[in-house]
């Protein structure tokens, strides 16, 4: 009961001064998560630096909530390696290990196919209508770093949004009733 | 100053930096290790050649896969993950490369093994053809960027 008094006497103690203070403060932090976020898409050259896992389809190397860290170069794409690519028309990408190349002679272009470790079968099945092979255009990156089990804060979040509004209602009455 | 929230943030913070102390040094003690994997593909058969139902030309091979990857292991190593893949030139395309077989190594007791197998994945190429006078195996290495 207390505790109810001190708050609404802390509520009702705020300057507007303070409140611009705070609320200023916050946007510093946003805009700064912000900043750090484009700067990573800039060193990377990748448009998401940083994708969760969010299927097994490439256990037991990459589990559901692993967050991976990616980098796009100029350099060609080769079998084994582990790409991260967009298909037309699902925003979500996907992590897996190219299988087959095919590169053109005079143009340098290339005919991808990819794979899940843990999947029986290819990626054809994923891709647009039709379509039999990936392109460079479609590649967001290889996957460079790994950190395990971070993802999983993603993935509540997405999955169950609740989480989500708990969370922002907590942290904005913190701010609130904090005296710093 | 010792509530019970900045001695738990305190221990938070510490804990965080700790860990990802041990990460970075994890990642840079894989530089003082310098890999020496040997592998070795024989092609015991080529079981056949022949167009598919389907339509494409397919080979398929029995192989003998043996390889002593134990050297790869390091603190910093999740899995190994081998693969043989057909490297070839045709007219058209100045580099195929076809997946014929795979498997993950998760840790160094399974390193060092010997296989039979046949081809895991169907040795089809991008055009649906393929021809052959002779077949010969012309080389086999392990290319320098994966070691």
């Amino acid at each position: 009961m207390g505790w109810i008094g001190d708050t609404v006497d802390s509520i009702k103690s705020i300057q507007i001064r303070q409140l611009l203070t705070q609320a200023v403060s916050l946007g510093m932090i946003v805009t700064s998560a912000l900043i750090i976020w484009k700067a990573l898409m800039c060193i990377t050259g990748s448009e998401s630096p940083v994708v969760v896992v969010l299927s097994g389809s490439m256990e037991p190397g990459f589990k559901r909530g692993d967050i991976l860290f990616l980098h796009m170069s100029k350099d060609p794409i080769r079998a084994g390696e582990i790409v991260v690519f967009n298909v037309d028309g699902r925003e979500i990408p996907i992590v897996h290990r190219v299988i087959k190349v095919h590169e053109r002679q005079d143009t340098g272009e290339v005919d991808v196919l990819t794979k899940g470790d843990n999947n029986y079968g290819d990626d054809r099945l994923l891709y647009a209508q039709g379509r039999q092979w990936l392109h460079r255009h479609h590649i967001m990156g290889r996957a460079v770093g790994f950190l395990p089990y971070v993802g999983w804060v993603t993935i509540i979040m997405t999955e169950k949004p609740i989480i989500k509004y708990i969370l922002i209602g907590a942290l904005g009455l913190l701010v609130i009733t904090s005296k710093d | 100053m010792h509530s019970f929230g900045y001695r738990l943030n305190g221990l938070l913070t510490f804990a965080v930096t700790i860990l990802a102390l041990m990460c970075a040094i994890t990642s840079l003690s894989d530089n003082f290790n310098t890999p020496s994997p040997s592998a070795e593909i024989k092609i015991m058969n080529i079981n056949w050649f022949q167009k598919q139902p389907q339509g494409h030309d397919e080979v398929s091979l029995t192989m003998n896969v043996s390889a002593d990857l134990q050297s790869l292991f390091t603190w910093n190593t999740k899995q190994v993950f081998i693969f043989v893949a057909a490297e070839y030139e045709t007219r058209k395309n100045s580099l195929n490369q076809v997946s014929l077989w795979d498997a993950i190594i998760p840790a160094k007791e399974h390193a060092k093994f010997w296989i039979h197998t046949s081809n895991k994945y169907r040795f089809v190429d991008q055009t649906g053809k393929m021809s052959a006078d002779k077949i010969v195996l012309t080389g086999y290495s392990l290319p320098e960027e994966y070691r």
